[in-house]
């Protein structure tokens, strides 16, 4: 287990920088991580997508899919790539405070 | 009495309709065990074979067997569709509205390819110059299309991750390249392959050697792409962020889900119809007595035959401690072993588990070394008899050539310290794992 210092809190992360505790997360670790990743404002239409990306991992346990995020998120699919370039829903997890999502290999 | 229900007769339920009906042998004589396996139709496929279809090396009805034949004589077989499982009752409903209880169930239902998911594949092109080889047909088809063809561009994609063997995409790479070579024709045609993941494999080692090998055989790569759409009229490949790659021949690897009544089965699935499974015991998220093996998992292990394989013998374990009153163990590392066809002969061979990545060495045998994440004869040998261990030796749910179940690290070299990585912590665990 490894700390990171951000918006002045030690965060619990893994090695690649997701919360490992998704209980240490509030909206400034949010803003500092979307800088982090290079999103320098977060807008409504981030916010929406990464509120709705938690709100069900803390319900299911389950991170959404880019799929699912498209369908019921309100951010059609290829509006989530202009928001989060390359992998919307790898970084709306990092953004959300959330473990990275299970998938590769 | 114990009544065990498997979904599914692939290569996972098989394994374990054999396992358990040879564990209570005696049980199944005598009544006090019921072991039932349904599957919506006869015909098992040697997955495996199906990449080796497009180019002649067999033909369709060479990997097509009927499911029956490889089941024990002592279980109940039963052909029907699944509407869904009911957790909280115990039991599974099927189409014609049919329940059958359980004390415990095997979810073995695999995974299934979607291409109508990705917007344009199925349309104008479909099964003309756009192809999936993941099924039968459409591996068969590519067959007709491979040997007619002129040459131009071809492309080679992965809509998204987890497919079944994530290497399989690469090793038709690879072998298209042999293919048109000896056909005379690979100067006018171009290999491009496309994938969502930022290289070649998900892991360094493994990762190095394949982005090599892809140089030498002058095949392009294209990563971090998420395919958004297909245009078989155009020959268009449309990335979610606006990039294109042309094409004239498409070969696909369309999104993967679990089997369709997983998501009809509440608190089974997740949002892609793979079962909620714990790494380690197999055992389901939403009740003790459910436990899901192979690629109906959502467990981080490749999706492959190997992986069934390896897991069958820790599940058989399980299930027994479970039916028995007594603790399960979490055994599972997530070892795979996985052959990757080359061209011209060859292939390499890799070995990994959750934590170790693909390594370099040589891998121990009953019958003698084969060389590790290199390309060699014995290898691509290895993979040919492949199909006769696969339908004789590893459907029966006997021990292959001494490879244990849980991955070793003998033979295996350490990774180069080339490539320094801040990571502490994978080093203890392969220390353990080393034992």
């Amino acid at each position: 287990m490894t700390t990171m210092l951000l918006a002045n809190k030690d965060l619990e992360v893994d090695a690649e920088g997701f919360l490992t505790n998704p209980a240490q997360w509030d909206e400034s670790v949010a803003v500092a991580i979307a800088r982090d990743v290079g999103i320098a404002t977060l807008t409504d239409r981030h916010w929406l997508v990464v509120k709705f990306m938690r709100e069900r991992f803390l319900t299911t346990g389950t991170a959404p899919s880019i799929r699912t995020l498209g369908k019921e998120s309100g951010v059609p699919i290829k509006e989530l790539y202009q928001l989060f370039p390359k992998g919307p829903a790898k970084l709306a997890a990092k953004i959300g405070g959330i473990p990275k999502p299970k998938g590769c290999i | 009495m114990k009544r065990i229900v498997i979904l599914g007769a692939g290569t996972a339920g098989t394994i374990m309709a054999n396992r358990l009906s040879r564990l209570y042998r005696r049980e199944l004589r005598t009544g006090q065990a019921l072991i039932t396996v349904v599957d919506q139709d006869d015909r098992h496929v040697y997955q495996p074979g199906l990449l080796f279809v497009p180019f002649g090396t067999y033909q369709p009805d060479d990997i097509v067997k009927p499911r029956h034949g490889f089941l024990p004589r002592d279980v109940r077989y039963v052909r029907a569709a699944i509407d869904r499982v009911a957790p909280t009752r115990n039991a599974v409903y099927l189409a014609d509205g049919a329940a059958l209880e359980y004390d415990v169930l095997i979810v073995a239902t695999g995974s299934r390819v979607v291409p109508e998911e990705t917007e344009g594949m199925t349309g104008p092109g479909w099964r003309e110059n756009v192809f999936d080889f993941y099924t039968p047909e459409g591996s068969a088809a590519l067959a007709e299309k491979l040997t007619s063809w002129h040459g131009g561009r071809l492309v080679v994609n992965i809509v998204e991750m987890p497919i079944k063997c994530p290497v399989a995409p690469l090793e038709f790479a690879f072998l298209a390249d042999a293919f048109f070579t000896k056909r005379g024709i690979r100067d006018r045609v171009s290999i491009t392959f496309v994938t969502p993941l930022d290289a070649a494999f998900t892991k360094p080692a493994c990762t190095r050697a394949l982005t090599y090998l892809l140089k030498e055989k002058g095949i392009e790569i294209v990563t971090e792409f998420n395919t958004g759409s297909v245009d078989g009229a155009k020959g268009e490949l449309r990335s979610w962020d606006d990039r294109v790659v042309g094409f004239d021949l498409l070969v696909s690897v369309p999104l993967h889900k679990g089997a369709e009544f997983v998501s009809r089965s509440p608190g089974l699935g997740d949002d892609m119809g793979f079962v909620l499974t714990d790494p380690a015991t197999l055992q389901a998220q939403v009740r003790p007595n459910i436990f899901a093996i192979g690629d109906a998992t959502n467990v981080p292990a490749s999706k492959a035959g190997s992986v069934a394989h390896f897991q069958g013998e820790l599940l058989e374990e399980n299930v027994r401690r479970f039916l028995a009153g007594r603790p399960i163990e979490p055994s599972f590392d997530g070892h795979a072993n996985c052959f990757i066809e080359t061209g011209h002969g060859k292939a390499l061979l890799i070995d990994f588990n959750y934590q170790v990545e693909p390594l370099p060495g040589r891998f121990p045998l009953a019958f003698g070394p084969m060389p590790l994440l290199k390309e060699s004869r014995l290898n691509h040998l290895g993979k040919l008899a492949f199909r006769w261990i696969y339908w004789h030796l590893l459907l029966p749910g006997r021990d292959l050539l001494g490879v244990p179940a849980r991955m070793s690290m003998r033979g295996k070299r350490s990774p180069a310290p080339a490539a320094p990585e801040p990571r502490a912590e994978p080093q203890t665990e392969l220390a353990t794992t080393a034992r």
